[in-house]
């Protein structure tokens, strides 16, 4: 029973790791972007509906109402501020400057909030410890079921957004061959940019769910990027739903290695983010990175 | 007032001159048809026309407005459409999607999936395949459809006929014949110099970059149009 309770929780937490990898996915399905500042935007979120929880005195939920609006802004702005410039100069400059923001976004955090660690559990205590005891020894906590909801609500709403909208037919024709959607009329750095609003505003999304959950400090950025691409790769660089699959195999990975032993959660997950890129399979995603 | 007019053009890649000095008009309805070997650059002046390449100088006019420096999407919106060179579908989308994009974000028009599967019957029971999975005339005729969908006044089409077996170029120039000239003014990159004769209303000639030959399609003899071709003989033009 103890395993079907770390399966439980693992899969609970790789929710909110899909939550978090799902932009990830994106900027680099539309943009083939690895955005290396991902993490320091997910944390950048989380402190933004901290000030306004620590303001306001709201939930952390009722925050992502000012949150997400401004983190899309962030995000349009970003791509058409720097990203859209980066893009012209070739792969390695996109990954150069996304590194490049993700030390602005840390040591503007640490300027400003300290190194203190943070957590938004006070501004949400009922939601953050609150659980259901399935059997005696099977217990679903409740941020868990509604990380994994908001990620299957996500992913699912931007597959039906990419497949059944016309911004999402151009973000598709766009992230094929950018110079030939233009022939058709698309705008390509417009559709950057709402791709990279949105990847921004699920980071945000992920970051409230995962700063409930456990705590945030200005340097927690780099550990959430690594979960991200970790499921991104396990899942299958460019596709949605197998980054929920991602997520949720790294979340049970990382479950059952911390129940070994605590020092192992965090090696497991790099060992199955390791396996995959080792298999048939992972050869070819490294192809695609490096095409 | 010209549909389209072309000044003193000039075009290229970095040191490398493609396009030299070239100047012509283009009325509503006509059809042109630009031939000249590998290198002349034809393709380089389709893409100036299309706003994919930006000239180093001259002047595009497109019903009246100066539009040598927008960009592709302006122009589709204004009316100019391109089918590039290898057809260039969005393979991983169905043909209906790769329709629908190009109606979503080009102008308002008569176009619509009906027509342009009246007009390329060959696509009507593609529309749910993937783009990858057709063959080579079915995805020059997916992307003349996708074109017409943007409702141009202007189609500009690079090599129509490059790679296809004579079927599937007999069955796209047969869908082409049956456009309506209201609705489409055409130019045509074509290597086929039999079958630019026969189609188009006017035929320009490039070499090294320059237009060596320009007259009516029916003024033209092939042997005229093979020595400017291959430059034996640097003819003015016809009528």
């Amino acid at each position: 029973m103890t395993w079907a309770n770390l399966i439980v929780q693992g899969v609970m937490l790789g929710g909110i790791y899909a939550l978090l990898a799902c932009g990830l996915s994106l900027l680099f399905g539309v943009m083939r972007i690895i955005n290396l500042a991902h993490g320091d935007i997910a944390v950048l979120g989380s402190y933004l509906v901290y000030v306004v929880c620590d303001h306001l005195g709201w939930s952390p939920f009722l925050a992502l109402v000012i949150a997400l609006p401004v983190m899309l802004v962030l995000g349009y702005l970003l791509q058409l501020g720097i990203l859209d410039r980066s893009l012209r100069g070739g792969q390695l400059v996109p990954l150069l400057t996304t590194f490049g923001l993700a030390i602005v976004i840390q040591n503007l955090l640490l300027q400003v909030f300290s190194p203190d660690v943070h957590s938004l559990a006070p501004y949400a205590p009922w939601i953050s410890t609150a659980s259901w005891n399935v059997t005696s020894q099977i217990s679903v906590p409740l941020i868990g079921v509604l990380g994994l909801v908001a990620a299957v609500a996500v992913l699912g709403g931007l597959q039906a957004f990419l497949h059944r909208t016309p911004l999402g037919r151009a973000m598709r024709a766009t992230a094929q061959d950018a110079d030939t959607a233009a022939l058709v009329g698309i705008h390509p750095k417009a559709v950057y940019a709402r791709a990279t609003a949105i990847a921004v505003a699920t980071a945000t999304l992920a970051g409230t769910f995962l700063a409930i959950r456990a705590t945030f400090d200005p340097s927690s950025g780099s550990t959430q990027l690594i979960f991200a691409f970790e499921a991104v790769v396990i899942g299958g660089l460019g596709s949605l739903w197998g980054t929920l699959w991602g997520g949720i195999a790294l979340g049970v990975a990382q479950a059952i290695g911390g129940h070994i032993d605590p020092q192992y959660a965090i090696l497991a997950g790099h060992i199955l983010f390791l396996a995959v890129l080792a298999s048939p399979r992972g050869r070819v995603i490294a192809h695609g990175v490096a095409a | 007032m010209s549909l389209l007019q072309v000044e003193d053009l000039e075009a290229g890649y970095g040191l490398l001159k493609a396009v030299r000095g070239i100047s012509f008009s283009v009325e509503e309805g006509e059809r042109i048809a630009l031939v000249g070997a590998n290198g002349a650059g034809k393709t380089t002046l389709l893409r100036c026309l299309a706003g994919a390449h930006q000239p180093s100088a001259g002047r595009v006019s497109f019903d009246g407005a100066d539009v040598t420096s927008a960009p592709a999407y302006k122009r589709v919106a204004s009316g100019v459409a391109m089918v590039p060179e290898g057809r260039r579908l969005f393979q991983a989308l169905t043909v209906r999607e790769n329709l629908q994009v190009a109606a979503e974000n080009g102008r308002p028009g008569p176009w619509d999936v009906a027509r342009v599967t009246e007009a390329f019957p060959m696509l009507e029971p593609l529309l749910d395949r993937r783009a990858s999975t057709l063959s080579g005339g079915q995805q020059q005729a997916a992307a003349i459809a996708r074109s017409l969908m943007t409702n141009p006044r202007l189609l500009l089409l690079d090599e129509v006929s490059l790679g296809l077996s004579p079927v599937a170029v007999q069955s796209v120039y047969d869908s082409l014949e049956g456009l309506d000239r209201s609705r489409a003014t055409l130019i045509l990159v074509e290597q086929d110099l039999t079958r630019a004769l026969a189609f188009a209303d006017r035929v320009l000639c490039m070499l090294e970059g320059r237009v060596v030959l320009e007259g009516a399609a029916n003024s033209l003899t092939r042997e005229q149009v093979t020595q400017a071709y291959f430059g034996l003989r640097q003819a003015a033009g016809g009528s």
